[in-house]
């Protein structure tokens, strides 16, 4: 399955009715070292570009907002302790979160990895 | 777009493919490999800053007879040669319109040492305080300045520039001779290790960069590396801690306020010592990994007392960490605040400086 993103920088890839988020490698590279990770409450009901969870580097703080509208079922736990995942792999070890009960017809509001390129050199 | 001022090691810093930002008029280097990793680089080694970028004066002349002496917070005719002092100088609401170092050079000599920004003004108003105002020299465009600072800093610089570095104790300089050229090292520094600022001729400063790059033990630093080193120690910044409207006594410096002598500001501080201070500087440690930042609400017990000057994740300490002015009566030791901005919150206590105590400042 193949991960959409926001113009905002968040990623979303679903698979088994289940979405897996997080931040775009260019959002993680752009803020530098990541500090700390406010991760959402599990069982929050969120709406598609609600705020999710806060970000912050040594640089600045930034919200995260839901590429998708789903229920909070699980956060990654291991953000807690070593924020520089989000560094180390944004796209992978650093997922924030995964929501259930999501709508996959959300994801036409979403940019697939081409597009996402092409706006990342427009920026 | 204002016209940013470059160092003379640009070309270094972009050939290190260094991140460039605006600061105090100057284009200078960010972050190299990365903040954290050159901050705990200084901590652990020996980092190189490129300070080029804050203005120097040169005065020459009878201190007490030109004025000088009433300058400044402290007094510049105390100070032994060879040794420097960090200071203040004040408007006439007491209020910081620079803080410095003044370098004892000789009898009749010292060097003034101040921040970027505030460097033509300060020059301006030093002068109009001088009874013989040509005494007053700007050197700070032919005068080079970097900063070698960390634990195995002293063993580098005693290798390149000789033994009489060995002893030099803090806040104490040698003039000696570096790159065939006059240059001061001076035992002082702005991240809370043993460390060493070299000032030197402007066109050398590129050389003696790559010179010290060649160590090993010595990686390139930012001012965002250089920003989380000070304020782990409690140094204030100017322009976030301390400016015109902040007087020493309100920022928690009066031990670098001389009250016995005559200055320009001391009948306001005065006043302040009469009436209490409105405001006071706090240090607070954050319960988790949040940073405060500049301008974030302080309050306690629901009510605002007062804001964020400074603020960071700290490293060395695995938490945030920040100075704010507050209220007096939520100043003291273990006072509980809450730190707010928009959604953001978080809890943190008042605590004692510096924040992180096991730097080699005094090894």
């Amino acid at each position: 399955m193949a991960k959409f993103f926001t113009k905002e920088h968040e990623w979303v890839e679903v698979a088994g009715g289940q979405a897996t988020v997080g931040i775009s490698e260019h959002a993680a590279h752009e803020l530098g070292d990541i500090t700390y990770v406010e991760l959402p409450k599990i069982g929050r009901s969120v709406k598609q570009f609600d705020t999710l969870a806060g970000i912050e580097s040594v640089k600045a703080a930034s919200d995260i907002y839901a590429p998708i509208s789903g229920k909070v079922v699980e956060v990654n736990q291991a953000l807690d302790e070593a924020p520089e995942l989000v560094n180390q792999g944004a796209e992978a070890q650093g997922w924030i979160c995964k929501l259930e009960g999501v709508d996959e017809g959300e994801l036409a509001a979403l940019m697939d990895a081409a597009t996402y390129s092409t706006y990342l050199k427009g920026l | 777009m204002e016209d940013l001022k470059s160092t003379p090691l640009r070309a270094a810093h972009e050939g290190l493919k260094a991140l460039m930002a605006p600061f105090g008029g100057w284009l200078m280097p960010i972050q190299y490999a990365g903040i954290i990793a050159e901050h705990r680089w200084c901590r652990e080694k020996a980092a190189l800053f490129d300070i080029c970028h804050m203005g120097e004066f040169l005065y020459k002349g009878d201190i007490v007879a030109d004025g000088l002496e009433g300058v400044f917070t402290f007094s510049v005719k105390g100070i032994p040669v060879g040794r420097s002092r960090y200071g203040f100088l004040l408007n006439e609401d007491g209020g910081v319109i620079d803080d410095l170092i003044v370098f004892r050079l000789a009898e009749d000599e010292a060097m003034i040492v101040v921040n970027a920004a505030t460097t033509d003004n300060d020059f301006s108003v030093i002068r109009s305080r001088l009874k013989n105002p040509a005494v007053l020299t700007d050197i700070s465009s032919r005068t080079g300045k970097v900063d070698l600072q960390g634990p195995l800093s002293r063993e580098i610089m005693v290798r390149h520039f000789g033994p009489q570095i060995q002893d030099i104790p803090f806040f104490k300089f040698v003039r000696t001779r570096i790159l065939d050229a006059d240059a001061i090292v001076s035992r002082t520094g702005y991240t809370g290790e043993l460390g060493y600022e070299i000032f030197l001729p402007a066109d050398k400063v590129a050389r003696l960069w790559e010179l010290l790059l060649e160590e090993p033990d010595v990686a390139p630093a930012g001012l965002g590396a250089r920003d989380l080193l000070r304020l782990e120690m409690g140094y204030s910044l100017y322009g976030s801690d301390l400016d015109e409207k902040i007087t020493p006594l309100t920022a928690g410096l009066s031990s670098f306020v001389n009250m016995e002598k005559e200055f320009i500001g001391k009948s306001a501080l005065q006043r302040e010592l009469a009436q209490g201070s409105a405001k006071a500087k706090v240090a607070f440690r954050v319960d988790s990994r949040r940073a405060p930042r500049h301008h974030y609400e302080i309050l306690h017990e629901g009510e605002q007392v007062g804001s964020v000057t400074s603020g960071a994740f700290s490293p060395m300490l695995s938490c945030g960490i920040g100075l704010g002015l507050v209220k007096p009566s939520a100043a003291a030791l273990g006072t509980r605040l809450v730190i707010r901005h928009e959604r953001v919150e978080m809890e943190a206590e008042v605590v004692e400086l510096p924040f992180y105590t096991g730097g080699s400042l005094r090894a």
